[in-house]
């Protein structure tokens, strides 16, 4: 007799736990959606804008190999890697940003803020100057520095208790030093590369060649997927890491897969288009701000870094009567974020 | 008759720390050593008989003597530096009763660049007596800036706030001081040559323009140290010892701008030189501040002239900024704290 009115009250509550569910579900894809969306108009204005504009069709039509005088070598050369350059980086600094920030449990825990991609600039202008390296070497170098930084702080932030707080300062001092190695670096470099160092350290999709997009394409598409699948488990790991080690999860090896991934992708962007600041760290909260809780955001992460670095370097190339690289403005847009996202944290008493 | 009135002379007498005697005379050699070593080294390095002909026989004109005599400003004037940005750091740290407090980490720097640029780019200066009052304006609204963001919420300015709000204020400046440049050829290279300057640039008149700045900051902390010391047992302890808390905050951290705001203004941003020194000193000497000021100033300028000599050194033919050399210096130091803090300290 007792039973009946909670049975009743249970199914409810399933009923409107399940409603709520698909209410997210549907949130979930019309956000992704209208991203994707945002994202394709940004890549078609990319391709359409510059000193002379073109319409769409010849755009599509030089795209599919029509040889058309002028539009051609401007869209496929120059605009067309631009492109292709801003689209991968943006969604591989998405991912990873998200990534890290899930995995640490705190927004700021970005690979801006602990020092990760100055490890993998100062490689990489190391390779640039000093080794005057190709794109391949630069790249695995740059790579192979962001797992070493990484290791690094995790060794010395370990301690008896693992804190968040420690590993933020610590990042922040390892990312002291590598900056004074690079500045070391750009002195000793021979004066005709240092400009293309100062321009690639600023986070530019300047001079975007076909030729250094592979190993940012593959990697990207190579770890994305494994982010997703293990992106499962980082949502148990939210939880806490003791409630995901009784829910069957590995957390020592998610995590390391997890971070060795992500790196992976952040290093490689970094090396191919420079650090484009904030936008790892920008694109985490503004997704999951998007999609609400409950539902991985990864994807979403990662298309909110293509709409942010596109938008960013049209903005930076038309908006003003001089040209900016597309890191100076997600600089400017992202740094007022983050102390808004300080304060907030701060009065909430989450630091 | 009361016999528990507590008259001023029943106060314990001054402690002196046990190791003072040793560590002032150990740092006495050191800067000397340092001194000798930055007339001595450089891109070209003197034999010690040149040094003494450079220093000491104004009638020698060879040439390396006339090296050491054009080292003799720079080195003067580095030590200066590096004394005030080691009493800056000390009075940062008492001030806001945290162990990372330094201008580079609170975005002092940065504030005190970005209000130099707008200076060159928007009101054409040109000479550093100018910027002079710039830099300390925009050093001190950083502080304030980053102080108020970092003590926000529960518990007040941990270290872990305190320089999170210093290290995304340094973000936000830095990318507008990079906007403003972009545009402006002539003004970038003005501000690469302040940026870059570093103490190199140190001439007997840039000297004479910052030894009143320098000799206000110091006053002001030995002055104060003793009721800082009070200060670092707590607000309530503090105003129960009589010490006016709000006014002696503010007195020690104008300082404390001063004294930076006025080096960066003069040598172009320079990182850490604080931090080291005021914990290498409290390592020696305890944590009491009237010992730990004038020493981090001792320490400050042997800091930065070794710094500097390092940089020559390593940076030949050319030289390596020093702020560079400090930074690489000096950040093991934070991670070394930030190592040992407990995790409720942080």
């Amino acid at each position: 007799m007792t039973l009946t009115p909670n049975l009743i009250a249970s199914s409810a509550s399933v009923e409107y736990i399940r409603a709520g569910r698909r209410k997210r579900q549907r949130r979930w894809m019309f956000v992704t959606g209208t991203l994707a969306l945002l994202a394709l108009v940004l890549c078609a204005a990319m391709l359409m804008l510059g000193n002379t504009i073109y319409p769409l069709d010849q755009v599509v039509r030089a795209l599919s190999g029509e040889k058309i005088k002028g539009v051609s070598f401007a869209v496929s050369t120059l605009r067309l890697p631009r492109m292709l350059a801003g689209l991968f980086a943006g969604f591989a600094f998405g991912i990873a940003g998200y990534t890290f920030q899930t995995l640490l449990r705190n927004p700021l825990a970005n690979p801006n803020v602990i020092g990760i991609t100055s490890g993998s600039s100062a490689a990489a202008v190391f390779c640039l100057t000093v080794l005057q390296a190709g794109g391949a070497v630069t790249s695995a170098a740059s790579v192979a520095a962001g797992l070493a930084t990484v290791i690094v702080i995790y060794i010395l932030a370990r301690g008896k208790i693992f804190s968040i707080g420690r590993l933020i300062l610590i990042g922040i001092g390892i990312q002291a030093m590598l900056d004074a190695v690079i500045s070391y670096l750009l002195l000793i470099s021979s004066e005709k590369d240092v400009p293309a160092a100062v321009r690639w350290l600023s986070g530019s999709l300047n001079g975007s060649k076909m030729s250094e997009l592979p190993p940012l394409v593959a990697i990207t598409l190579i770890c994305t997927p494994i982010l997703m699948v293990m992106g499962k488990h980082l949502h148990t790991l939210e939880l806490g890491e003791q409630t995901a080690s009784s829910l069957g999860v590995s957390t020592d090896k998610t995590r390391i897969a997890l971070i060795v991934c992500a790196v992976f992708v952040v290093s490689i962007a970094t090396a191919t288009t420079g650090p484009i600041a904030f936008v790892s760290f920008l694109a985490g909260p503004i997704a999951k701000r998007l999609v609400g809780t409950g539902f991985h955001s990864l994807i979403p992460a990662g298309l909110v870094g293509i709409n942010l670095v596109l938008a960013a370097d049209l903005i930076g190339q038309f908006a003003f009567v001089h040209r900016y690289p597309v890191g100076v403005i997600t600089g400017l847009l992202g740094a007022p974020y983050l102390i808004f996202l300080l304060i907030r944290m701060n009065q909430k008493g989450e630091l | 008759m009361n016999p528990i009135t507590v008259s001023s002379d029943s106060r314990p007498s001054p402690h002196i720390p046990k190791h003072f005697p040793t560590v002032l005379i150990v740092s006495l050699i050191l800067l000397g050593a340092s001194i000798l070593a930055s007339l001595a080294f450089g891109s070209r390095a003197v034999p010690f008989h040149d040094l003494i002909d450079g220093l000491f026989r104004p009638e020698m004109d060879s040439y390396e003597a006339n090296i050491v005599r054009k080292r003799i400003s720079r080195t003067v004037f580095s030590l200066l530096c590096g004394a005030a940005l080691g009493v800056s750091g000390s009075l940062m740290q008492a001030v806001t009763r945290n162990p990372i407090a330094d201008p580079s980490i609170l975005g002092v720097n940065m504030g005190a660049s970005l209000f130099v640029v707008c200076g060159m780019a928007f009101l054409n200066m040109t000479t550093a007596s100018q910027y002079i009052w710039l830099s300390m304006t925009g050093a001190a609204i950083t502080a304030i800036f980053v102080f108020g963001v970092g003590s926000l919420g529960r518990g007040g300015a941990t270290p872990i706030k305190l320089i999170l709000a210093g290290a995304a204020t340094s973000a936000a400046l830095s990318s507008l001081v990079t906007a403003i440049l972009i545009p402006r050829s002539h003004v970038m290279d003005q501000f690469r040559f302040w940026q870059v300057g570093s103490v190199g640039s140190g001439t007997w008149s840039s000297i004479s323009t910052f030894v009143p700045f320098l000799l206000v900051g110091l006053l002001i902390g030995f002055l104060t140290s003793p009721a800082l010391n009070a200060l670092a047992l707590g607000d309530e302890t503090a105003k129960g010892l009589g010490v006016k808390t709000g006014t002696l905050r503010l007195i020690a951290a104008l300082a404390g701008v001063i004294l930076c705001g006025a080096t960066t203004a003069l040598a172009g941003p320079i990182g850490f030189i604080g931090l080291l020194a005021t914990h290498v000193v409290r390592l020696m000497v305890g944590p009491d501040l009237r010992f730990v000021i004038p020493l981090s100033a001792v320490a400050g300028a042997v800091i930065l002239t070794v710094s500097d000599v390092l940089g020559r050194l390593i940076g030949s033919p050319g030289e390596l900024e020093v702020g560079v050399v400090t930074a690489f210096v000096g950040a093991p130091i934070l991670i070394i704290l930030a190592m040992r803090a407990k995790v409720r300290s942080l």
